[in-house]
């Protein structure tokens, strides 16, 4: 324990932060080189290609990927602001009728997979949807040569269907800084002279500029690593042809090189965030529990309040859920077969899993970085968590490679040794689509725990050390409780992504084994979207309950609750 | 709690967490091929054998999973379409040849490799589709005509960088080298009627909304459809033609299986490679999928014998699998999925 004492107090020393090798720093270093493994191996394939086609990508299809994947994110960013933002800014400042409906329900649609989102518009809004067919039906048209009907499947439809399905990462974030800030800014604010909307803008939106910044760039990253919904709408991204250059045609370097291209935007988007949370010079000092006052809506304004909570959920949630329902119950019999329960309890049991080690682990991370306040800790962390932005299929080959070296070299040697055969200890096991889970949402984690920690004042571990606690005991004594809202909510978000996941288990799993996700992919490939809903309903609901457990957790995170709690 | 989660865990996991080589009755297979395609024919074999068949499906990335697993890989067999990513497995060098009197009985010459690394277990047409209401009989008769100026705009197909039409354009290069097959696939291009989007149901769907005239499909789609209530519909819109490339006859790739370099249950592995080609497992591949019999001698489904007989193309699958890159190259200078635009 005296180590950590005396390492803990370099680090306080501004300014002569020697690097010593504690156990946090090791630990760190350790879970770093590990879960930055798969996309290591990616970035070896990409320079070191067998086949050089970079200079052919460049010159046809690279510059066109590059366009409309900047195209994409700049859609979504946009929609997912505006949706999250102004929603998130309705349900804590104002009251307007189905407030307290509207403040959970906003998160709905984030237990929905775009890609069955993707599927049931494109079965709605085609030719022979009902929505086309009713059209027609009015106006005496016969054929699409007759009138004008937007393309659902197309760049638009991509940014429509991935801002409805990823806003609630804008509108949870945007929402709890909402809540942190005491009301007593914004009564400040007004008392000043300004009127809502200007305490708004110039108060509020100001504070809330960090929180907002994360929940965009997760969103952001959510968005470059998706397949199935830019696949689906024939856009052409650098995910989809990152998949068909390594997957379909099987050039390993030209697909990692052009997986090199993403990872530079999401460098780009990791530094954007950086910047924006390194501003935050704002901090609430009041440490009064107040209750927040918020302002009654009436007539237009109410109307418009209840439109811009009710409008995202009815798209992104009702009428998808409805539709699944319909065939669900439709369809009941071709669905449910004797291999989905099985699906489903795999789901649970790794889902729940993965969203326990990775929040076990990204709080190591952040409390290590905290611990030692060392820049390279902090950059090690953050490239750990790229993982999160890589499409999932490319991140289970980056698997594949480590564990077939490791096993392998386990077997070679124990057959040297003593002329037994290991065989494969982790490929091909739950343990590798575990680890996949891990690396993939460990930003996450990482992200919401590393947040959570930076609102616990450093008086706090002060205090601690004045019990004579260590760093440890100072963790789970004094930190632990204040950030346990985070923990929570870094849980749920993992655990529902989990359960969503589907390229890296379709390629890592064992022999006859499915999990929802999996199960409810054998139809929807073929676009059989009824045989397939009971299963995705499943993975919803799965995703719901601990939705609404998060906005609840998330409600009572209040930091004037938080203070009342220590 | 969470000790008694974990311990529940380990419990439930602990089957899952070996994957050690050879047991007693058993084949492992890794399936580019949907489970529901190859369960029947699996549950089939296990009844006649008491061989149990353990598959692993995914659509993408098997060959690196085998690749990566090397020596200790539980795979016996590999089954995939298309014959081009058969190549990429012989490549990689993670096939073995093996040779049975049976198999090559079953499997003609044409559809097998010479040295035994992979076995074709079904073929599969590209065809066209044409709209019932407006293309008469005959207006398009091959895989040439998709470039002809009057079908301006009222082309349908999938994307161009999809394995199906890879293979195809793999063979028009077999026949005319590669800058005519850029100038062919330009020429499609210019006649589509929309980017290239969905898959080769999707095409069909679109000539009864009206947005094309004729459309490229594999020729099971037409089976699938027709068995599909919603997409009946969708099929009694198109008529089928069996198109020639240059002059030949219809262009056919395969689905098929090779033995791993080192499969673990190699006797149980060849078992179930002689079932899939026998006379039994062709004639039930056949009448479940709708896929051609690789077994000349075995018939196909009643609808497919409806369609009659039609000449193959002659290009060999050795050449389509070669020219698998190049014709990547091609669709990306020519910017196929791009759409109609022209550049």
């Amino acid at each position: 324990m005296t180590g950590f004492q005396t390492s803990t107090d370099n680090a306080r020393a501004r300014g002569t932060r020697r690097f010593r090798l504690d156990p946090w720093t090791a630990g760190a270093f350790v879970i770093t080189a590990i879960v930055a493994l798969p996309i290591l191996t990616v970035l070896a394939a990409a320079f070191f290609p067998t086949e050089n086609i970079w200079p052919h990508l460049w010159e046809t299809v690279l510059p066109g990927y590059i366009i409309s994947t900047l195209e994409l994110m700049a859609g979504v960013a946009a929609g997912t602001i505006l949706i999250g933002v102004s929603a998130a800014w309705l349900v804590t400042t104002c009251v307007f009728p189905g407030r307290r409906i509207f403040e959970w329900a906003l998160v709905l649609p984030l237990a929905m997979p775009s890609y069955v989102v993707a599927y049931v518009y494109t079965d709605i809004l085609e030719y022979a949807g009902p929505v086309q067919v009713m059209l027609r039906d009015i106006f005496g048209w016969t054929t699409s040569r007759d009138y004008w009907f937007p393309e659902i499947r197309s760049l638009g439809g991509a940014i429509v269907v991935m801002t409805m399905t990823l806003y609630p990462y804008v509108y949870l974030l945007a929402r709890s800084a909402f809540l942190e800030q005491s009301s007593g800014v914004g009564e400040a604010a007004r008392t000043l002279g300004c009127s809502p909307w200007a305490a708004f803008r110039r108060v509020s939106l100001p504070m809330a500029r960090p929180s907002i910044v994360v929940g965009v760039a997760l969103v952001l990253m959510e968005t470059l690593n998706d397949f199935g919904t830019v696949d689906f709408f024939a856009v052409q991204t650098l995910t989809t042809g990152m998949f068909n250059v390594w997957l379909v045609m099987n050039n390993t370097g030209g697909g990692a090189q052009i997986a090199v291209v993403m990872l530079i935007f999401v460098i780009f988007l990791l530094v954007a965030e950086r910047v924006a949370r390194r501003k935050r010079g704002y901090h609430d000092t009041s440490t009064r529990p107040r209750r927040p006052v918020r302002f009654e809506l009436r007539g237009g304004r109410m109307a418009l309040a209840i439109l811009v909570c009710a409008i995202p959920i009815l798209i992104g949630f009702v009428v998808p859920a409805g539709l699944l329902i319909s065939y669900a119950i439709e369809f009941y019999d071709v669905s449910l077969n004797n291999r989905f329960p099985q699906a489903a309890f795999n789901s649970i049991l790794l889902a729940g899993l993965a969203a326990g080690v990775a929040v076990v682990i990204g709080l190591f991370l952040a409390y290590a970085v905290r611990l030692r306040k060392s820049t390279l800790l902090r950059n090690l962390a953050r490239f750990a968590s790229l993982g999160y932005a890589v499409p999932g299929a490319v991140l289970a080959i980056g698997i594949l490679f480590p564990f077939g070296a490791v096993d392998n070299a386990v077997d070679g040697f124990m057959r040297g040794a003593f002329g037994i055969s290991t065989g494969l200890i982790l490929s091909g096991t739950i343990v590798a689509v575990l680890f996949a889970y891990v690396v993939r949402f460990l930003a996450l984690a990482y992200g919401t725990l590393e947040a959570g920690l930076g609102r616990v004042t450093p008086h706090m571990d002060d205090a601690a050390r004045t019990l004579k606690h260590g760093p440890a005991q100072a963790l789970i004594k004094v930190n632990l409780p204040i950030i346990r809202g985070s923990m929570m909510t870094a849980a749920i978000l993992i655990f529902v992504d989990c359960m969503k996941e589907l390229p890296a288990t379709l390629l890592l799993r064992p022999f006859n084994f499915d999990t929802l996700a999996t199960y409810v992919y054998q139809f929807a490939s073929d676009e059989m979207l009824e045989e397939c809903a009971l299963g995705a309903l499943t993975i919803v609901a799965a995703g719901v309950i601990p939705v609404i457990l998060l906005t609840r957790v998330m409600g009572r995170n209040r930091p004037d609750q938080e203070i009342s709690v220590v | 709690m969470k000790y008694r989660l974990l311990a529940a865990a380990a419990l439930m996991a602990a089957p899952m967490t070996t994957t050690t080589a050879a047991s007693a009755a058993e084949v492992n297979v890794y399936s580019y091929r949907q489970a529901v395609l190859v369960q029947p024919l699996f549950d089939a074999f296990t009844k006649d054998t008491g061989v149990k068949v353990n598959v692993v499906f995914a659509n993408k990335g098997l060959i690196k999973r085998l690749q990566a697993e090397g020596r200790n890989s539980p795979a016996d067999l590999v089954f995939t379409v298309d014959v081009a990513r058969m190549s990429d497995i012989v490549n990689a060098g993670l096939a073995q040849p093996v040779k049975t009197a049976a198999l090559e009985k079953a499997v003609p010459a044409e559809y097998r490799d010479a040295t035994g690394l992979w076995y074709g277990l079904t073929l599969r047409a590209r065809l066209l589709y044409t709209s019932k209401d407006r293309v008469s009989k005959g207006a398009i008769t091959s895989y040439e005509d998709l470039t002809d100026p009057k079908w301006r705009g009222k082309v349908c197909t999938r994307k161009g960088d999809h394995a199906y039409n890879i293979a195809l354009l793999s063979a028009v290069i077999g026949h005319y080298g590669e800058a005519k097959a850029t100038e062919w696939l330009r020429g499609v291009k210019a006649n589509l009627a929309r980017k290239p989007q969905g898959n080769d149901r999707a095409q069909v769907k679109a000539i009864m909304e009206g947005v094309c005239d004729v459309a490229v499909g594999n020729h099971y789609y037409m089976a699938l459809m027709l068995k599909n209530e919603k997409q009946k519909p969708w099929a009694a819109s198109a008529n089928i033609v069996f198109p020639t490339l240059a002059g030949k006859g219809t262009h056919m790739n395969v689905s098929g299986v090779m033995m791993t370099k080192h499969a673990p249950n190699k006797a149980n592995a060849i078992k179930l490679m002689e079932f899939l080609t026998s006379k039994k497992a062709q004639g039930l591949y056949a009448n479940v999928n709708n896929e051609y019999p690789i077994d000349p001698n075995v018939k196909a489904s009643p609808l497919l014998e409806s369609w009659g007989k039609f000449p193959r193309d002659t290009v060999s699958l050795d050449t389509i699998s070669k020219n698998r890159a190049t014709a990547l190259k091609i669709v990306n200078t020519v910017g196929y999925n791009d759409g109609p635009v022209t550049n």
